[in-house]
């Protein structure tokens, strides 16, 4: 048995056992109060789906609490729509207003952290006054004590009850399943480096569209309920910062890297506040909670759960298991590969391709091909446009002008995902890899958004066998910060032939390396070759540009300056002058 | 729709300037923080009105000049700054977690001043309350001049000093690159319990003109956060004449839009202006 069940049977369980609590027949009181647990439950772990899981901290969750607060309230208590059908209603109309905000503001790139939490607290405070000001409330908050509460159970605290029970049983449900999907690996990328995860093949725009839309739908339900329970529904305590603050207190405390983990602090939380409260120390409570926050933050910083955080997502399939037969190891024995026939259609074809930044025009009209099989010298001076044209041809910027052709599909200002899904996969310079995932799940995540987009356990077999051909078995299971910079630069190698690409970009991968590791490096890319990748190598050192490859092209000032065998073109006169200057005289 | 009278629109572009004015103050430090030493301090408007209750204390019951409690409060308020520098930088925390440690500091500020205040609102009967000077058919109250007055000299001074002043260069090189600095002999560490400790400052100052102008409350922290931190964005991170006058822009077209509307429109302007600032500066913030 996987580990998949047990979780999903003990949310089950716990929920099941929970709603036989009114039975008992306990205290309005403590109904209530657990009402409030649940409630906290619910808005704490919707946040996390977007904010814990993918990192941006939103501080409008009071926002779509409240669209779905007043929603309910609007519907119920103006319009007599019967309570429980308000509710999916609340959610959508959460939903839409935050995938709304969403695809305005996760179009602009760089607005992340904290502007991210101020503008969607900005947002919470032009609703609050819209709402205020038009009929929806009008400034004397919304009544709802007229509004006939369905008698699912005998009294109305244990239908409150048991209708929180449920939003909480049915939100942690759906956060743990994100936690283990595609979508919640995309998003763990997007929160580690957005840009990379983009280009190794997450739809990042689409995944925080659609994490934002879950998140915002379970808070407006929570909102619709609350409403009811309330029964008199106020701009001023809808809307008050205290809600997203609390909120993300509740997430941080508990752990935002945990499905459970803004459960547990939600949980901690409104038990504290209630201990104090009943002992008549409301205050001191408070200025505890306070405390406790700051304590978290400076000594634990992963929150409560923090350290079963990366368990979380699933035991690796690989951990502890036998490196898979049929895998041969890379270092020696590898034959020097036949050169490749010209003949056919390039892989590769890029015409015109243009980018200027702030005026700098780092490439100017390049004309490339790129023939199936071949591993292609891209040389130049520092400056000269090498890394600018991977990083448009990988989709990393989009390009100014020109095409981009590559087997038979036009690419040229396509978003990097679909580039990386149509079989391109590149390396960083600097390797940038996802910091708070293992080495096995850096490389796995390509082979999941890669071409053949592998289910979860045949990519992580596969994400095992690259890091057996690049020597990084044993590391499996580490994160990329105990790897040196030999090893974080095979990580690089290893995610990016983990997506099983046609076309491989290889951006200075042996810079920084000793003599014996480029040896070891040059022995693993012609084994790379002789399976069949096609190879644009970026390369300083000349030693392994002339070991490797078929063919070069020379890049200057944005443009090519000589094209063909490596010996040859070296050779060229205007080559030797744009890596050594003019000969005097 | 009925115009007001020129006269009443020119009175509340004068109560925009002021309010815009204390918006300013406040923002001053939090902007230099954020801007230079990429923290995000919360805790600057729980401080603010700690410091606008101990104006309160020291007047009320100590009998105490108003503004002479600037000399008990200022210089207390530096040494806590300096002490929240020495936390920050002991602990390295990122400027995300300095929002969270802040709002833990917030809270506990707040629960403090409950304790000892009540959650009861608390008035400053002053002497400066009272005086008002009439400048043609306008009206100024004494106390919101001073809170122009103040934010002016202190925000000019502050860019005075960054620009002119060889410790002034040294934040500003250490708040571009602080290991290149480090390395051209700047004292990063001093340079940032300074900044801190100033911030602070600051903040007590913007205390009393909240103790001279405004009622008293707990709660009311919470209520200043949106908009002193749209002026700070507004008015670019760690620019020290920027909030001032993002702050007075905000704060006219919010009493014009208090004067052609309704009051409660208000927070619309600020926000809105905040969300476009946002949207369309992104890449330079």
């Amino acid at each position: 048995m996987g580990p998949r069940l047990p979780t999903r049977a003990w949310i089950a369980l716990a929920g099941v056992a929970l709603a036989l609590v009114p039975l008992a027949k306990p205290p309005a009181f403590y109904e209530s109060f657990l009402y409030l647990v649940f409630h906290w439950v619910v808005l704490a772990t919707s946040w996390n789906i977007l904010s814990g899981y993918s990192g941006y901290f939103s501080f409008g969750h009071g926002a779509f609490f409240g669209a779905g607060m007043y929603t309910t309230a609007t519907l119920a208590g103006q319009f007599g729509v019967p309570f429980l059908w308000t509710l999916p209603v609340a959610a959508l109309v959460a939903a839409l207003f935050g995938m709304g905000i969403g695809a305005v503001v996760f179009r602009v790139g760089r607005l992340r952290g904290e502007l991210f939490a101020l503008l969607t607290l900005a947002v919470t405070f032009v609703l609050a006054t819209v709402v205020l000001n038009t009929p929806i409330d009008g400034g004397q908050g919304v009544n709802l004590g007229g509004v006939k509460l369905p008698a699912i159970l005998p009294t109305p605290s244990a239908t409150f009850y048991i209708l929180a029970l449920a939003l909480a049983v049915l939100t942690l449900y759906i956060a743990y399943e994100i936690r283990r999907s595609r979508l919640g690996l995309g998003l763990f990328a997007i929160h580690d480096d957005e840009d990379v995860a983009e280009v190794m093949g997450v739809p990042t725009f689409r995944y925080k569209i659609v994490a934002f839309g879950v998140s915002c739908a379970l808070a407006g339900v929570a909102g619709g309920i609350h409403a009811m329970f309330v029964s008199y529904v106020t701009v001023g305590e809808t809307f008050s910062i205290i809600v997203p603050l609390t909120v993300v207190l509740m997430s941080v405390l508990g752990g935002t890297r945990h499905w459970l983990g803004p459960a547990a602090g939600a949980a901690v939380i409104t038990v504290l506040l209630y201990l104090f409260t009943a002992g008549d120390y409301a205050i001191a409570g408070r200025a505890a909670v306070g405390l406790i926050l700051i304590v978290v933050i400076l000594f634990l910083p992963g929150g409560m759960l923090g350290r079963y955080a990366g368990r979380a997502a699933g035991r690796p399939v690989a951990r502890g298991v036998a490196p898979p037969a049929g895998v041969e190891p890379v270092r020696g024995g590898v034959a020097p590969a036949a050169p490749p026939a010209p003949a056919g259609e390039p892989l590769l074809a890029v015409r015109g391709l243009s980018q200027s930044f702030k005026g700098l025009r780092a490439l100017d009209g390049v004309d490339l091909d790129v023939r199936r099989g071949e591993i292609l010298g891209l040389v130049g001076p520092n400056g000269s446009g090498k890394s600018t044209l991977i990083n448009l041809v990988s989709g990393h910027y989009r390009c100014d002008g020109g095409r981009v052709r590559f087997g038979g599909r036009d690419l040229a200002g396509a978003e990097a995902h679909r580039i990386a899904r149509a079989g391109i996969a590149r390396t960083y310079q600097i390797p940038r890899p996802f910091q708070h995932l293992t080495v096995l799940q850096n490389v796995a995540l390509t082979a999941r958004f890669g071409r053949d987009a592998l289910d979860r356990e045949s990519a992580e077999r596969e994400a095992l066998h690259w890091l057996e051909f690049t020597g990084l078995a044993a590391k499996a299971n580490d994160l990329p910060a105990d790897l040196n910079l030999h090893q974080r630069k095979f990580l690089e190698l290893a995610r990016a032939l983990a997506s099983r690409p046609e076309l491989l970009l290889l951006d200075e991968v042996l810079s920084g390396l000793t003599p014996s590791e480029i040896d070891d490096a040059i022995r693993t890319i012609r084994a790379i070759r002789d399976r069949g990748a096609t190879i644009v190598f970026v390369e300083h050192v000349m030693r392994a540009v002339m070991e490797l490859t078929d063919r070069i092209v020379v890049l200057n000032h944005g443009r090519v300056i000589a094209e063909g065998l490596p010996a040859e073109v070296m050779g060229r006169a205007e080559v030797v002058t744009a890596y050594l200057g003019k000969p005097r005289a | 729709m009925n115009l007001p009278s020129a006269t009443l629109l020119a009175q509340s572009v004068l109560s925009g300037v002021f309010i815009g004015a204390l918006y300013g103050l406040l923002g001053l430090g939090l902007s230099l923080c954020w801007g230079m030493l990429r923290q995000i301090n919360l805790a600057h408007f729980a401080l603010a009105f700690l410091g606008a209750y101990l104006t309160y204390q020291l007047s009320t019951v100590g009998g105490l000049d108003p503004l002479a409690t600037l000399l008990v409060v200022v210089p207390a308020f530096f040494a806590f700054g300096v002490l929240m520098q020495w936390l920050f930088a002991r602990f390295a925390i990122t400027p995300f977690n300095s929002l969270l440690v802040t709002f833990g500091i917030t809270v506990i500020i707040e629960s403090a001043i409950q304790a000892v205040w009540t959650a009861d609102p608390r008035m400053l009967d002053s002497a400066y309350g009272h005086v008002k000077f009439k400048v043609g058919a306008l009206y100024v109250p004494l106390p919101e001049l001073l809170t122009l007055v103040l934010a002016s000299l202190l925000a000019i001074a502050a860019w005075a000093a960054l620009r002119y002043t060889d410790l002034g260069k040294a934040m500003r090189a250490a708040a571009e690159d602080a290991p290149t600095a480090a390395a051209f002999g700047v004292n990063e560490r001093r340079l940032g319990f300074l900044l801190s400790g100033a911030s602070a400052a600051f903040a007590g100052i913007a205390g009393l003109c909240l103790a001279l102008s405004f009622t008293l409350a707990p709660s009311q922290i919470y209520s200043w956060v949106g908009v002193v931190f749209a002026a700070v964005m507004i008015g670019g991170l760690g620019n020290p004449l920027g909030p001032l006058v993002a702050g007075i822009v905000i704060g006219v077209s919010e009493s014009l839009t208090m004067a052609l509307t309704a009051p409660a429109w208000a927070p619309l302007v600020s926000f809105s202006l905040l969300i476009v600032v946002l949207l369309v500066r992104a890449e330079k913030i």
